[in-house]
């Protein structure tokens, strides 16, 4: 369980973390999200230990990360931004020394590291220096060394910035992998990333926190939530047609890729009563959907607007 | 205890990984040899002991201890390892502890390679080599203070430059301080006190009774305190980065 309470960071006049609580219990995959500098990064470090809270408090399954910060930082694996690793040192020498650090000895400290060579497949570059490896391996070192001591906290900053869409693939299956029983706590302003691997996406704004929620819940949050969309060659008798609907509260004509999109009022839904118009019509339907709901769109209201 | 020795190891490790550690030995050795025969000119003294090599020290470390000493902590800072050090599971004290131990280890592999120059003069005579190995020990002390000033001011800093220079000019404060350059600026003003702390304050006047290998316990408690006070600061500095 990670409690935070009240956490605050300013530095100087400038707050970039505002009094954020929230609690993350095991098995919960949780997205932090946020604008660049909404304090994401700043709120992680005061987790793992890195930057002093100026107020409030971090508890790592009961232990405060001020007062206890090696019983803390013992529980944490931490990918800071950007994926730092000692240059002049190869994979191996730097998994070895941060196995020593974390108290692995002998046999068990052999096959850890062995396994998580295995997890983010590190064989290929285990003897070239850390200097020399491509941003996707850097990022695999960073994460190997993270989950090394097989953390009851993942702590992953941006873990997939900058990767390739494979690399990015691989990197949520390994979230996936390890989420059993774990607190996994991932930073990104990647959208999709959220749907695919959270199990809660909370949303920070100028250092407050301005959602908490399920993705599903910040998906229903959208004006696209049950949004209907119709895609043929007679968009004008369409639109004309779904306008006149009570249960439509918007109709939104795209001339250029001769698709209509109607929004419901009051959460009607409007997938049966469009099916059912263009069949009386006789419309020729290249394709018609109902979309869940958009988080992009999400995101940039609630961090626009809540935080304003 | 364990896991400094863990640091310790992968700082020292991390020296002999680029040519840093030898160019910095090479340049170390080819100086003080320098120095050795031809400033101190130890053939035409003909004495049979090393106060012509142990006399340049100070200068020699003056400029090359801070070399070593700004990559510690504005390095880190600068690549951000320092977010992955501090995040692991050791205290500020190890970790300054650990690393200034590497870089005094360094210096003392470096030290000691100069040994030729004892060979010498056991070979051209039959000098007192208890006051040399005393010298020894005195002149690593003091590198050891030179050092512990270097990484606390590193570890202020990201720029690797600022470290070094910043150092060094701190550095000859307090070799100079029983200078009359340090003590006529105070005179006109200063209390007598205080114009004698400043000047028992020198690294000079305090290592040249250890040049000549004699081998005072005030004088060594005074590099000790100095190694200690400056560990200290750097553990505040380290600390209050954290907090900033």
């Amino acid at each position: 369980m990670i409690e935070i309470k009240d956490l605050t960071k300013a530095f100087g006049p400038f707050v970039a973390v505002d009094r954020i609580t929230f609690s993350v219990a095991p098995g919960e995959v949780l997205g932090f999200l946020g604008p660049n500098g909404a304090g994401k990064s700043t709120t992680m470090k005061m987790i793992t230990g890195f930057l002093a809270p100026t107020a409030g408090t971090v508890r790592v399954f009961g232990h405060d990360v001020v007062r206890e910060p090696l019983k803390a930082k013992q529980l944490i694996g931490y990918l800071p931004e950007g994926a730092p690793g000692y240059g002049d040192m190869t994979p191996w020498q730097f998994l070895g020394f941060i196995a020593e650090v974390r108290g692995l000895r002998g046999a068990e400290r052999k096959q850890r590291v062995a396994r998580v060579i295995d997890d983010v497949h590190l064989h290929e570059v285990l003897h070239q220096p850390i200097d020399t490896l491509s941003k996707g391996y850097k990022r695999r070192v960073g994460l190997a060394q993270a989950i090394l001591h097989e953390p009851r906290v993942l702590i992953l900053d941006e873990p997939t910035d900058g990767l390739d869409p494979n690399q990015k693939q691989e990197v949520r299956e390994l979230i996936q992998r390890m989420r059993r029983d774990r607190i996994i706590i991932v930073s990104t302003h990647i959208l999709e990333e959220v749907s695919a691997v959270c199990s809660r996406a909370v949303i920070i704004a100028r250092g407050k926190v301005v959602a908490d929620a399920t993705p599903a819940e910040l998906e229903t949050r959208s004006i696209y939530h049950g949004a209907v969309t119709l895609q043929l060659d007679a968009c004008d008798e369409a639109a004309e047609a779904l306008r006149a609907l009570p249960t439509v509260a918007e109709v939104r004509l795209d001339q250029a890729a001769g698709q209509v999109t109607a929004f419901p009022r009051d959460g009607a839904d409007l997938l049966a009563e469009a099916e059912r118009l263009s069949s009386a019509r006789g419309w020729a339907l290249k394709q018609i959907y109902k979309e869940r709901g958009r988080l992009d769109d999400v995101f940039r209201r609630i961090t626009t607007e809540e935080a304003a | 205890m364990n896991k400094l020795w863990v640091l310790f190891k992968r700082e020292l490790s991390g020296y002999f990984a680029t040519p840093v550690a030898y160019v910095f030995i090479v340049i170390f050795l080819m100086l003080s040899g320098a120095f050795t025969f031809f400033v101190g000119r130890l053939y035409e003294q003909g004495q049979a002991d090393l106060s012509a090599f142990f006399v340049f020290h100070p200068w020699l470390y003056l400029f090359l201890v801070p070399a070593i000493a700004m990559r510690l902590w504005a390095e880190e800072r600068k690549t951000g390892t320092v977010e992955l050090l501090l995040t692991l599971p050791v205290t500020t004290a190890q970790a300054v502890l650990g690393k200034f131990l590497a870089a005094w280890a360094f210096t003392g592999i470096a030290l000691a390679l100069t040994f030729p120059v004892w060979l010498t003069v056991n070979y051209l005579g039959s000098p007192d080599n208890g006051a040399i190995l005393a010298a020894y020990i005195g002149s690593f002390l003091m590198s050891g203070a030179f050092l512990a000033v270097g990484a606390c001011i590193s570890g202020i800093t990201k720029s690797q430059v600022l470290a070094f220079i910043v150092s060094v000019v701190l550095c000859l404060l307090l070799v100079l301080s029983g200078f009359p350059l340090v003590t006529g600026f105070l005179s006109g003003w200063a209390p007598g006190w205080l114009i004698e702390l400043v000047g028992s304050l020198s690294f000079y006047s305090h290592f040249q009774a250890i040049s000549r290998g004699v081998l005072d316990l005030r004088d060594l408690l005074y590099f000790l305190s100095v190694i200690v006070f400056w560990l200290l600061a750097n553990v505040i500095v380290i600390d209050m980065k954290k907090a900033a």
